[in-house]
C-alpha cells in the first residue's frame, strides 16, 4: 500500500523533467502519449517508493504536481 | 492523506505562458506562497514589468499592474505612498530593471520606500529573442552577441545587488538561486524576509534571483541548470549583502 499519493495536472504539464531530473528516487518519467498541447506528461513509475518528500512540486515551474502522505 | 505540497492559492489557474522549464514559475510560486503565509495576499498590490514577465497579471491572484519598460518601482513607489497600507511588490527581469529601469530601482532605493524588488535575473533578453542584456556574461552567445559578450565592446555584466546593498535606503538585499531544490528553499527564505522588511516598515528590500532561460541559452531545462551553476554563480555569488535587525 503505497503511503504517498502525487496528482499530475497533465494538461498544463509541459515536460520540461525538472521533476524527473530532481526526484531524489528517480520515479519519475515521461508519459508516452502526449496532452493536448502536445506535450509528453509526467508520470510515476513506482508510487510505493515515493517518500512525500515535496521535490518534484518544489521544483514544478508549472506548479502541477500535489503531493500528500498519511 | 496530508498535503505536502498543492499549487498556491495566491496563483490563478491559467496556464503559465513561460516556456517549458524555465524558472520564472518557480519564482512567481516562491512569491506567492510568502503572500498567503505572512497574511499579506488579502492587501498585496504587484508591479509586473515589460518582459516575459509582463503576463504576471494572468497569474497572480492579486491585484497587478503592467508598468511602462523599467518603470515598475516608480509605480509602486505611487501605489504604496497613497495606499500606505497595501502591501507592494515589483517583479521585474534583468532586461527590465537591470537596463531601461536602473535609474528607477537606484531611486526608489535611494528614497528608501517600503515596497520590494523581485529581481529575476537569466543574463539575457527572453521574451524578445535572446539578445545580450546589461547581464550578460562575457563570452556568452546571445542573438546579437553570436561570437559571445565582448568585454572590451560591451564591458562587464553589471551586479545588481552589489549595487544596491550600497544604498542607504536599501534595507535587505540578498542574491539566490533556483539551481537545486535547497537553492530554491533558501530563495523562499529570502524573499520572506525581503517582504517581512516591507511588513515592519523597515525600507526598500530587493532580492535577485538568478533564473535560466533553457529557450535562448540553447540548454534542455536540466542542462540550464548545470550552465547557471557552472557560469553564472561564480560570477554573480550567492549571499546576502545586507539585512535588517
Amino acid at each position: 500500500m503505497a503511503k504517498a499519493k502525487l496528482t499530475f495536472d497533465t494538461e498544463k504539464c509541459k515536460g520540461c523533467e525538472l521533476c524527473v531530473t530532481f526526484c531524489p528516487k528517480k520515479i519519475l518519467v515521461l508519459d508516452s502519449e502526449t496532452n493536448a498541447k502536445g506535450y509528453y506528461p509526467v508520470t510515476v513509475t513506482d508510487i510505493d517508493e515515493c517518500i512525500a518528500c515535496g521535490t518534484c512540486a518544489i521544483m514544478c515551474p508549472d506548479s502541477i504536481i500535489t503531493v500528500e502522505k498519511e | 492523506m496530508a498535503v505536502v505540497y498543492k499549487k498556491s492559492p495566491a496563483l490563478t489557474d491559467a496556464p503559465l505562458s513561460f516556456c517549458p522549464g524555465c524558472t520564472h514559475g518557480i519564482i512567481h510560486k516562491l512569491v506567492a506562497e510568502n503572500l498567503v503565509e505572512l497574511g499579506v495576499f488579502d492587501r498585496a498590490v504587484g508591479v509586473a514589468p515589460v518582459g516575459c514577465a509582463a503576463l504576471s497579471d494572468y497569474f497572480f491572484a492579486c491585484d497587478m499592474y503592467v508598468a511602462a519598460h523599467g518603470r515598475a518601482p516608480a509605480v509602486a513607489t505611487g501605489q504604496k505612498r497613497v495606499h500606505p497600507d497595501n502591501f507592494v511588490f515589483t517583479y521585474q527581469g534583468d532586461g527590465d530593471l537591470a537596463s531601461i529601469g536602473t535609474a528607477e530601482v537606484v531611486h526608489a532605493a535611494h528614497r528608501g520606500e517600503k515596497i520590494s524588488t523581485i529581481f529575476v535575473n537569466n543574463a539575457i533578453y527572453g521574451m524578445t529573442g535572446g539578445q545580450m542584456a546589461p547581464t550578460t556574461l562575457v563570452g556568452q552567445k546571445a542573438s546579437t552577441a553570436p561570437y559571445g559578450r565582448s568585454e572590451e565592446h560591451c564591458g562587464k555584466p553589471i551586479r545588481i545587488a552589489e549595487m544596491i546593498a550600497t544604498i542607504e535606503g536599501a534595507k535587505f538585499v540578498e542574491r539566490v538561486s533556483t539551481d537545486t531544490p535547497a537553492n530554491v528553499r533558501k530563495a523562499k527564505k529570502a524573499i520572506r524576509r525581503a517582504f517581512e522588511c516591507q511588513i515592519q516598515g523597515k525600507g526598500y528590500a530587493l532580492v535577485e534571483v538568478l533564473s535560466t532561460c533553457p529557450t535562448n541559452w540553447g540548454y534542455t531545462p536540466a542542462g540550464a541548470m548545470t550552465w547557471l551553476q557552472e557560469n553564472m554563480i561564480p560570477y554573480y555569488p550567492l549571499g546576502n549583502f545586507k539585512d535588517f535587525e
